[in-house]
């Protein structure tokens, strides 16, 4: 068998991921988030007279809570292989990834284990976000103008 | 604002699924993009306006955390001159970060791996 041949039958036994679709759901489950942290915070705001401030807080941690609590529970991976990007893109990605690097490394120790590989996945996020703000709030304070 | 949050929350998603699916890069690639893209997108305080408008939407994406993250740095800069970039880098991140770290010990001493 030659190489075109078995990229044909390789091609034929892919599975076909439709890509509309997947963007679709990614969108709806996205913005269904949103829409959520956005109800949690007009609720503590109205009802329970938090600050603004305040309740976008209470928002961002109970939503880290509920990301790292579904990894810890085993089926945070079920939910990303059904709705996608909308899981991973907000702050519950986050929490998920330093959850589970946490759990896959626990078995090498409290030090060697969790202590060193907490970061394996999210420390991308956290080097590059501060790398990139240092960057630009240079670049913005030599500029000037700052208010 | 609650369609705003869907609708901007969503649009987010919707970019990361597109760039997910017709290239070759990983969830992480995408996640620390969106994070200098949020960056970016604060250097001249357009991410502001944008959650002044979206509300709670634009505060969940990844992408807030860049903003967040060069918002401290450059209300520090802003009271205490050059060196006020490092002091108040996390000044507005902490939480989030540290809710994280807490939370995923916990959870990863109470539970084990489900393989």
């Amino acid at each position: 068998m030659n190489k075109t041949q078995y990229e044909v039958i390789a091609n034929r036994h892919k599975a076909v991921e439709n890509k509309f679709s997947n963007s679709i759901i990614s969108f709806f489950s996205g913005g269904l988030v949103g829409l959520l942290g956005e109800g949690i915070i007009e609720i503590l705001c109205n009802y329970y007279s938090y600050a603004r401030d305040d309740a976008s807080t209470i928002m961002i941690v109970f939503f880290i809570f509920i990301g790292s609590f579904f990894t810890a529970l085993g089926f945070f991976d079920n939910l990303v292989s059904i709705f996608k990007c909308g899981l991973l893109i907000p702050i519950t990605g986050f929490a998920h990834s330093m959850t589970s690097s946490a759990m896959d490394y626990r078995k090498e120790g409290l030090i060697y284990g969790i202590g060193s590989n907490m970061f394996k996945l999210a420390g991308n996020v956290i080097l590059y976000g501060i790398i990139s703000a240092w960057f630009f709030g240079t670049i913005r304070y030599l500029i000037g103008g700052l208010t | 604002m609650l369609l705003y949050s869907f609708l901007f929350c969503g649009f987010i998603c919707l970019l990361g699924q597109i760039i997910l699916d017709n290239t070759k890069l990983t969830p992480g690639h995408i996640t620390s993009m969106f994070v200098c893209l949020g960056a970016f997108l604060d250097c001249f305080h357009f991410y502001d306006v944008i959650i002044e408008k979206v509300g709670g939407g634009a505060l969940l994406p990844i992408t807030s955390f860049g903003h967040s993250l060069i918002h401290g740095a450059l209300e520090k800069a802003d009271s205490s001159g050059f060196l006020g970039i490092f002091m108040g880098m996390f000044d507005l991140t902490a939480t989030g970060i540290t809710c994280a770290i807490v939370f995923s010990f916990i959870f990863c001493l109470l539970c084990k791996p489900k393989d």
